[in-house]
């Protein structure tokens, strides 16, 4: 279990993280989100044991951060912002490095090293000085010194910055196939990645806990939530059907685009109003290239949260 | 392998892996060749020992052993390696002893190839053996006091050359605390107890007698705990500064 209470960063007269608590459990995946600087980093550095918060404290696994660090340190892999590396080691070095470090020894370091090369598929750069690797090369080396010792607590501060698609999807795969027993924290930017892989997010925004919540609890506050836009063909008439939706029962109001030849009906009160507009549709046989039920969408649901005006 | 034994042997790979190993180990042995057979007149004085050749030694290492020193942990913060290596289950002082001792190992195998002129020495004469090894001994205890003062100016400036040229200034006031150069600053305004402490610090005087062949126990603890306070020292500094 992770805990974190009231943890506190200052630096001068900046408070990049302001009394943040949480909890997490085994099995649950947190993904952490905020705009630019608003106190990841510093967080996941204090959960880690390398910022000393200024007040409040964590605990990793039952052992607190500040009085007792190393074992606290034995039970994470932690993968820093930017996945720092010695330039002149080859991944296999290194990672042999990293390895003696936590104590693993003969047969066991091999096969929890070739395991990580393996899951991370770094074979073909094995003997290459990581400073000469590619930046997602450099951040799979990072990405597999931190689950080197198949650590119970994972904190992964933007894993998958800079991989190619592929790999974006196979280190997805791997979060996803650790995720049971472990407590794992991501933060990303990738909004999509989080709905993918996690199961409760927290978007922090100047140091505070906006909200945290599961996603799908998260994107019901989105305005777009049970939304249902159709897009025309090029002889429909977009603004006609509009109209003619917005006077159906549960409709608050009707946005057209004309560039895309959309509309979209939002629902008053989170009405379900996709069946009476399919069905309008299907009667007025509305020349229509597509209709869909929106879930909602995460990055406005981020923006409402973390921009001061929006908030209410 | 312990943890020391696990950052230390990393470390000294690193300084063979860049060409610095090699390129300090090649200006070490030519400088104190051309100190020791040019300046010091190591054939004119008609003796065989190796008073010229270490009586050059402060100064070589005033400023080759800054050029060392200097990375040790600003580097390390520069990159942002540090996280890394304070987020695995590593205490500060195994980490900063770990370092230390790497690059102190690194100083002595230069010191070591050094070994050329001593066997010329005993070609030409016949040297006291041991006064030749205690003048090694007491090299090598002052280069350990050089780079741990190098290893807590480095932990707490990024900037290397910062780190570099601060290293040589504080060296050089080590250095020289027992003559009047630093001595009539003191003098001056402190009390006479104070005066002599700031002499009783001084690295030429302690490393003098031992190159002389003289073991003066005071002499190997003064430089072991020079070493070991500028590295508590310097587990502290990292300690406020390893997350700026
Ligand atoms: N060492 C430091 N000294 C001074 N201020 C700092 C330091 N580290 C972080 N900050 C400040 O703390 C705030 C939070 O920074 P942090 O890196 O935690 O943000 P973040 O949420 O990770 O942002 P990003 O999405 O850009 O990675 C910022 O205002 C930053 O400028
Ligand atoms: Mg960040």
């Amino acid at each position: 279990m992770i805990k974190a209470e009231t943890l506190t960063k200052r630096y001068g007269a900046i408070t990049a993280v302001d009394e943040l608590s949480f909890t997490v459990q085994q099995g649950e995946v947190l993904g952490f989100l905020g705009p630019n600087g608003a106190g990841k980093t510093t967080t996941m550095r204090m959960l880690a044991g390398f910022v000393q918060p200024t007040s409040g404290q964590a605990e990793m696994c039952g052992f607190s951060v500040e009085r007792e660090p190393t074992q606290a340190k034995r039970c994470i892999g932690y993968l820093p912002e930017g996945a720092p590396c010695y330039d002149e080691m080859t991944p296999r070095d290194f990672l042999g490095f990293v390895a003696s470090i936590r104590g693993l020894t003969g047969a066991e370091k091999r096969s929890r090293t070739d395991n990580a090369i393996d899951r991370l598929n770094l074979g073909s750069v094995l003997n290459q000085p990581v400073g000469t690797l590619s930046k997602g090369f450099k951040r799979r080396v990072g990405f597999a010194q931190a689950i080197l010792h198949d650590p119970p607590v994972l904190i992964l501060d933007e894993p998958t910055d800079g991989l190619d698609p592929n790999q974006k999807h196979e280190v997805r795969n791997l979060i996803n196939a650790m995720s049971d027993d472990k407590i794992i924290i991501i933060s990303t930017h990738i909004l999509e990645e989080v709905a993918a892989l996690c199961n409760r997010i927290i978007i922090v925004s100047e140091g505070k806990i906006a909200t945290d919540e599961t996603p799908d609890t998260l994107i019901r506050r989105s305005r777009y939530h049970n939304a249902v836009t159709l897009q025309f063909e090029p002889t429909g008439q977009p603004d006609q059907a509009a109209a003619m939706i917005g006077q159906l029962a549960g409709i608050d109001h009707v946005e057209t685009d004309a560039a895309t030849r959309s509309i979209t009906a939002f629902p008053a009160n989170n009405a379900l109003i996709v069946t009476a507009i399919a069905d309008m549709a299907r009667e007025e046989n509305w020349p229509l290239e597509q209709l869909h039920l929106e879930a909602g969408r995460l990055d406005e649901v981020f923006r409402s949260v973390t921009t001061p005006e929006t908030v209410q | 392998m312990s943890v020391v034994g696990v950052i230390l042997s990393r470390e000294l790979k690193s300084y063979f892996a860049t060409p610095l190993a090699y390129v300090f180990s090649v200006i070490f042995l030519a400088l104190t060749g051309a100190f020791t057979f040019y300046l010091g007149g190591f054939f004119e004085r008609g003796q065989a020992d190796l008073a010229p050749f270490f009586s050059f030694h402060p100064w070589l290492y005033l400023f080759l052993i800054p050029a060392i020193s200097m990375r040790i942990w600003a580097e390390e913060r520069q990159s942002g390696r540090i996280e890394l290596l304070m987020t695995l289950p590593v205490t500060m002082g195994q980490a900063v002893i770990g370092k230390f001792l790497a690059a102190w190992i690194f100083t002595a195998v230069a010191l070591a190839l050094t070994f050329p002129i001593w066997l010329t020495v005993n070609y030409l004469g016949d040297p006291d053996n041991g006064v030749v090894l205690t003048g090694y001994l007491g090299s090598l205890l002052m280069a350990g006091a050089f780079l741990a003062i190098g290893s807590c100016i480095s932990a707490a400036n990024k900037n290397q050359v910062i780190a570099f040229i601060v290293t040589i200034a504080i060296c050089f006031v080590f250095l020289l605390s027992g003559f009047p150069l630093v001595l009539d600053f003191f003098s001056a305004w402190a009390p006479q107890g104070i005066v002599d402490l700031v002499s009783g610090l001084s690295f030429l005087s302690h490393f003098d007698s031992l190159s002389k062949g003289v073991i003066d126990i005071r002499d190997v603890v003064y430089f072991l705990a020079v070493i070991t306070a500028w590295l508590f020292a310097n587990a502290i500094v990292l300690e406020l500064k390893k997350a700026d």
